[in-house]
């Protein structure tokens, strides 16, 4: 880093600028579309035309949040970051320019088939062969031009950010690859090679690894830099860092099995994906711990640093959701949670809790810098601290309410011996919490729309600054 | 010596973070192993399958039990299979309505895999085995019961009941939170496609359908039918195909 201090090196930050204002429009957007369906639930007779009954509407909100927010949020961090990190600039700048295209070219096409019904009916893949293909195009490029950056750096050791990058670069397409394989009845349509329970085992090996790399690994490379970059302190540990790196990176493959429990695959997966599943407790802390003590010593800067509050509350609430998965993974405790609206409130807790906020805090870190300004306002950034905290809150404790209860419902007896309720009472009684998740999802939304609101400006506020500075220069 | 020397963790770490490739490769490999452990092996291992199990096949064998995989003999037409008979693949109007079964996203809510609980048993039926969706590409054991699981839906109501319950959902049942489906019933099965989708069926490299040239000229049998009709005969033939014997353990 010393010689990157001695020699200012021009990066390539426009494409990090287009990737982050794509993703906050798609952050607005993907919760949009969360909120609609799950208002579906609560009055079903949203469900006005088939293009928007919640079996299609469900994919394209998984497909907004995940691939459209959360792929723009990794591109442009992780664009970002490899630059900053290695004192260079891209390997590729087309290359990179390539991918923001092509990327929001799969979102734009999973726009248009998800709501026609265009599926391989696979959860969280359910875009068609052809965009699978572009997909995997597309990655492969991001991928080459991240890892061939890392391999140009000025730098003598590899960030710990980067590795992180490195492991999901590398998961996802391994992933990709071998979960989409399909033979296609036409353009639009195709059906897994695989069927029943090895079927089910790849699904679920994707399914969880989605999250396990792209949404944990990928977003702990986010938070080994822009934790330590806004509370200006070092990470806390670096060992710990080396632990948790192998650890997740190894040990999170393991637990796509823990979804199917009790079903038709055999025991031993599902046991030995649950075993993995409580260990996994130990790394996943690690990095938590690791980015929470990374502010001992400046905690009073959360009374005035709005975007600390976000990347510290998403660090507790992934602390909380890696303690509760394995928790859920439990054949006992699985028993209950399974087909439960638990399982929904869980993931939420993790992609609204901590991916979303990881990320927000990121952007308006990287906002300040792109545009090297200060935030149009601060306290609309606290604003939005608040309505996405609320909301996270609001949505989980509804969907825990809502779980147990079901699970409950479901296995009650009365003193005849006989099933207390029929399934569909146990429908009427979600009703308010179904009522409930929606107002805590809407809540969040609105902190989005705040959050575009105050970066559009400060876009503007830059521009109109840069301009204005321009001005006597030409006269 | 400068802070770039200094080694702060393992000798060979500090290898492996100023090596770009050394990286990748352990990388590539630590994230390879847990899926090929867990998932090469269910290709394989007979237990996997209900009806390769050696118990089952056994009692298959000496007739203490019914068969578990439809044993179809030479001559014999898709229609000649009976309740019992054990797992068969679906018939053209079926696969049909499996295909918008998939297109409307009905695995999003229902589940098709019945766990082996007292509660399941007596709300569903006999808990599901993995060999009866050995034909399900891909499988619609689904994740979530906003409504009811239906692995053993087949036969539980009449055709008329589902039709009226998925034109309207809430005619039938007041509380339910089901999207309507009145569409359906305007929109024809295109038999070609469904003559394409066998033939894809046959090509599968895990558990091919293996319909004959027959079984894809009967697909002709669903001109003029509707979505509506194909959804409900796909409904209709879920969860009857074996006939389980109380007592016996199906599953490893």
């Amino acid at each position: 880093m010393n010689a990157a201090q001695a020699t200012p090196v021009k990066y390539d930050m426009e494409v990090v600028r287009w990737f982050s204002i794509a993703a906050v429009i798609y952050l607005v957007v993907g919760t949009l579309l969360g909120v609609w369906i799950a208002a579906e639930l609560a009055w079903p007779s949203l469900n006005f035309i088939p293009e928007i009954a919640f079996g299609r509407l469900r994919p394209l909100h998984t497909n907004a949040v995940i691939f459209a927010f959360g792929g723009c949020t990794l591109m442009a961090t992780g664009y970002y970051m490899v630059q900053r990190t290695g004192a260079t600039r891209l390997w590729s700048n087309g290359l990179a320019w390539f991918t923001f295209w092509g990327w929001n070219l799969v979102i734009v096409l999973a726009v248009i088939t998800l709501p026609l019904g265009i599926t391989q009916g696979k959860e969280y893949a359910e875009l068609e062969w052809p965009i699978d293909i572009l997909i995997a195009i597309v990655w492969l490029a991001f991928g080459l031009n991240h890892i061939m950056t890392v391999a140009i750096r000025k730098t003598s050791h590899i960030y710990v950010s980067n590795w992180f990058i490195m492991s999901m670069i590398v998961m996802i397409t391994y992933l990709h690859v071998v979960n989409s394989l399909a033979i296609p009845v036409s353009l639009a349509t195709s059906y897994s090679i695989y069927s029943g329970v090895q079927d089910a085992m790849v699904q679920w090996w994707w399914g969880h690894n989605a999250v396990g790399f792209y949404l944990t690994a990928g977003f702990l490379g986010i938070m080994y830099y822009f934790v330590p970059k806004q509370a200006g302190r070092p990470i806390f540990s670096y060992r710990l860092s080396v632990l948790h790196f192998w650890a997740l990176t190894f040990g999170y493959v393991w637990l796509g099995s823990h979804h199917l429990q009790y079903t038709a695959l055999p025991d031993w997966t599902g046991s030995l994906g649950a075993a993995v599943s409580l260990a996994m407790i130990i790394p996943s802390w690690g990095g938590a711990i690791n980015g929470m003590m990374t502010l001992s010593g400046a905690w009073d800067r959360l009374r005035t640093d709005y975007i600390l509050r976000f990347l510290v509350v998403a660090l507790a609430f992934y602390a909380m959701s890696t303690f509760e998965g394995p928790v859920m993974s439990l054949k006992t405790v699985n028993a209950l949670s399974h087909y439960t609206d638990w399982t929904i409130g869980h993931v939420h807790s993790g992609a609204l809790g901590w991916v979303a906020m990881v990320a927000i805090g990121a952007l308006y870190h990287m906002v300040k810098k792109l545009w090297n300004t200060e935030m149009y306002s601060d306290s609309l950034v606290n604003v939005h601290f608040w309505l996405s905290t609320i909301g996270t809150v609001v949505y989980i404790v509804a969907m825990w309410v809502s779980g147990i209860m079901q699970g409950l419902m479901w296995r009650d007896y009365d003193e005849y011996g006989t099933l207390t309720y029929t399934f569909v009472e146990s429908v009427f009684a979600m009703h308010p919490y179904y009522a409930m998740r929606a107002i805590g999802g809407l809540i969040f939304h609105l902190g989005t729309l705040v959050m575009l609101y105050n970066v559009v400006m400060t876009v503007r506020q830059a521009s109109a600054a840069r301009g204005a500075a321009a001005v006597p220069a030409q006269a | 010596m400068s802070d770039h020397d200094k080694i702060y963790s393992t000798k060979f770490q500090d290898k492996i973070e100023r090596s770009t490739v050394l990286m990748f490769v352990l990388v590539a490999i630590a994230v390879a192993i847990g899926g090929i452990v867990e998932i090469v092996p269910l290709f394989y291992l007979d237990r996997t399958m209900t009806h390769l199990s050696p118990d089952v096949r056994g009692k298959v064998d000496s007739k203490e039990i019914s068969p578990v995989v439809w044993q179809r003999e030479t001559g014999q037409s898709l229609d000649d299979w009976k309740p019992g008979d054990g797992v068969r693949p679906y018939k053209p109007l079926e696969l049909a309505g499996r295909e918008v079964y998939i297109r409307e996203g009905c695995y999003l809510c229902h589940s098709q895999m019945i766990r082996p609980f007292r509660d399941e048993k007596d709300r569903y039926g006999h808990y599901s085995v993995s060999s009866e969706s050995m034909y399900d590409h891909p499988f619609q054991w689904g994740s979530k019961r906003t409504g009811p699981d239906l692995a053993r839906v087949g036969g539980k109501y009449s055709d008329e009941w589902h039709r009226r319950h998925l034109k309207y959902p809430r005619e039938v049942v007041p509380e339910s939170v089901m999207p309507n489906y009145f569409f359906l019933d305007d929109r024809k099965v295109d038999v070609a496609r469904v003559k394409k989708t066998m033939e894809v069926m046959n090509a599968m490299p895990f558990y091919p359908a293996n319909y004959t040239e027959a079984d894809i000229q009967s697909a002709a049998n669903a001109g003029g039918k509707t979505e509506m009709d194909a959804v409900i005969a796909y409904l209709q033939s879920l969860g009857n195909h074996i006939k389980f014997t109380e007592g016996v353990n199906y599953r490893d």
